[in-house]
């Protein structure tokens, strides 16, 4: 892919992270115009729309693109580290564990800030566990990891059909609205946005690196890629932006596994282009997802995780054949 | 330039002793042929020069200094290595695979220098290819992808070359004239090179020295007319092995 190739792809992708934007900005339930969108982000002056941007959309809206961003990042160094196209952010059991946290919590009637914690403390007793199985004596192979995540990530699937099947009505709504990931309660603090930032400077950082490790273990060591801590790093850093976006919005399908083969497809092969690219369209592929599920049968909403598969597959069928055509 | 020392070497696998108190001094322009039989430690000796795994005993010094301190990236600046497995074909064109040869020597995190892309450029020439820069190496032969593998270790410029197997999936002709190319270029930098394979023809052909490993861990180091008899070989590979000149050229043949 040419230099001149990259920077339009980058460009496309920041144009349609920014229409996806505006467009979650001004669709809902009361009609609010550009022009009101731009004076409120500088207006203290309390009215109706200010309140609504200010209280509602743009913290819902921020908080789509932060998960967006986290999945498929987290998505594309899954696929480098365990060196396999099915990996996801899902697939070494992180968001099964927060998934019990998270309906525990619903169980025992917790909502917000303590479903939140519940999630994000299952999600890390899955890392700690999952790595605590695969390591021996200091000595863990890929391998290793992708069963123990494998096999752990079953369990937690046992665990979440047992509380299902033991919960009341009313819970399992809740639940099931958990499972497929929903942004109508989501918010982000700023630690949860800044670890986007720190993603992408620490993904760039090491994506030459990605690019040799892709091709292969040996051929890394012999081209000076010190592999192990590497993989080190790469496991606890996707595992930790898995668990804050889970945390977010519950386990969103979908945007961690399509994403990144979708721009690889587009042609970013490239981890200088595919990280950067992954947080641009991730998070504007979630924000958009968000404002049609909260929009198409308004005034219900929709679980966000459905729409990205409705909106996802079809797309992602397209871009697979328009590229194998060539 | 690379000067090696390896240092009364054992390595083994699995209780089998591969080699015991292996002692080689390889200096620049140096060209050594690595010979044994199936499973007699060839790759396990040429991942081991790469830090890819540690001496039972013994030590290995590159210019006075044991790798294993070394930083990976600092030990992949001097010493590269062409795999036995060549290659895998993932979607990538031939270019940006050439490319990855310069990793260790990157400046910058993000942009690649135009003296990398030249280089790389350059590698590829030297193996015929030019044409084929922009063709996704999965649409490559086997050939294609072992003249890019052996462009990808040129692009990397090191000190010493390893070659494992180099001749896999290259038919006679080619073997000699890509061989013929790669040992230019390694005199060209002044640099080293062991290769590691099964044709004791193509070892005598390009190598003035020569590491026999024999059954047991035992191993025979020198020039190549000292080592390559007919009675070292014959103990080596467990089989009578015969040999007749021509063309100027010693030549060898399971009797």
């Amino acid at each position: 892919m040419t230099a001149y190739r990259q920077i339009l792809l980058l460009t496309c992708l920041t144009v349609f992270a920014v229409a996806s934007i505006l467009f979650s900005l001004l669709s809902g339930s009361v009609d609010i115009s550009i022009a009101q969108v731009v004076a409120s982000l500088t207006s203290t002056e309390p009215n109706l729309n200010t309140q609504v941007l200010q209280e509602i959309r743009i913290p819902r809206t921020l908080a789509a693109f932060v998960t967006g961003g986290l999945l498929a990042l987290s998505g594309a160094i899954m696929q480098v580290l365990l060196r396999n196209p099915l990996a996801d952010p899902y697939i070494l059991g992180i968001s099964g564990g927060a998934a019990v946290g998270a309906l525990s919590a619903i169980l025992l009637g917790a909502t917000g800030f303590w479903l939140s914690n519940a999630a994000f403390a299952g999600a890390v007793f899955s890392i700690f566990l999952v790595f605590g199985i695969a390591n021996k004596f200091g000595n863990w192979s890929v391998t290793r990891l992708l069963l123990t995540g494998v096999v752990i990530s079953a369990g937690w699937g046992a665990v979440i059909n047992i509380l299902l099947t033991t919960s009341s009505t009313n819970n399992v709504q809740s639940m099931l609205f958990w499972l497929m990931g929903d942004l109508s309660q989501s918010r982000v603090n700023w630690a949860q946005s800044l670890l986007l930032l720190v993603g992408l400077g620490g993904g760039l950082a090491v994506s030459r690196s990605l690019n040799v490790l892709i091709r292969g273990e040996l051929l890394a060591v012999s081209l000076g890629v010190s592999v192990q801590p590497l993989r080190l790093a790469l496991f606890f850093s996707a595992s930790i932006f898995t668990a804050t976006a889970v945390t977010v919005a519950g386990s969103v399908g979908f945007v961690g596994l399509i994403i990144p083969h979708m721009l690889r497809l587009l042609g970013a092969r490239d981890h200088r282009v595919l990280i950067p690219s992954c947080i641009l369209f991730g998070g504007s592929f979630l924000v958009l997802a968000d404002s049609l599920a909260r929009t198409l049968i308004a005034p219900q909403q929709l679980p966000v995780g459905v729409v990205t598969a409705v909106i996802g597959v079809p797309a992602f069928i397209l871009i697979l054949r328009s590229t194998i055509r060539k | 330039m690379a000067n090696l020392q390896i240092q009364s070497l054992t390595l083994q696998i699995a209780n089998k002793t591969l080699c015991r108190d292996l002692s080689v001094q390889i200096q620049e322009n140096e060209r050594w042929g690595l010979l044994g039989k199936n499973g007699a430690g060839k790759t396990t000796l040429l991942h081991s020069l790469i830090g890819q795994r540690t001496a039972d005993a013994g030590r290995i010094l590159l210019d006075g200094k044991n790798i294993s301190e070394l930083r990976q990236k600092e030990l992949a600046t001097k010493i590269g290595i062409l795999f036995q497995q060549g290659i895998e074909a993932l979607p990538a064109t031939v270019f940006e695979t050439v490319l990855l040869g310069r990793h260790p020597h990157a400046q910058s995190l993000l942009w690649d220098d135009s003296k990398d892309i030249e280089i790389a450029a350059q590698s590829l020439a030297a193996f015929d290819l030019e044409t084929l820069k922009k063709r996704p190496i999965d649409t490559l032969s086997g050939g294609e992808l072992q003249r890019l593998a052996l462009a990808l270790l040129l692009a990397q410029t090191p000190e010493l070359f390893l070659l494992d197997e180099p001749s896999n999936h290259l038919d006679v002709a080619f073997q000699v004239k890509l061989l013929s190319v790669l040992m230019d270029k390694v005199t060209e930098n002044s640099a080293s090179l062991i290769m590691a394979t099964h044709d004791i023809n193509l070892a005598s052909r390009f190598c003035e020295n020569i590491i026999l490993l024999l059954e047991g861990g035992e191993s025979i180091v020198g020039k190549s007319s000292d080592v390559l008899t007919e009675t070292n070989l014959s103990a080596a590979y467990g089989c009578a092995i015969k040999s007749i000149r021509g063309d100027g050229y010693q030549l060898f043949y399971p009797a």
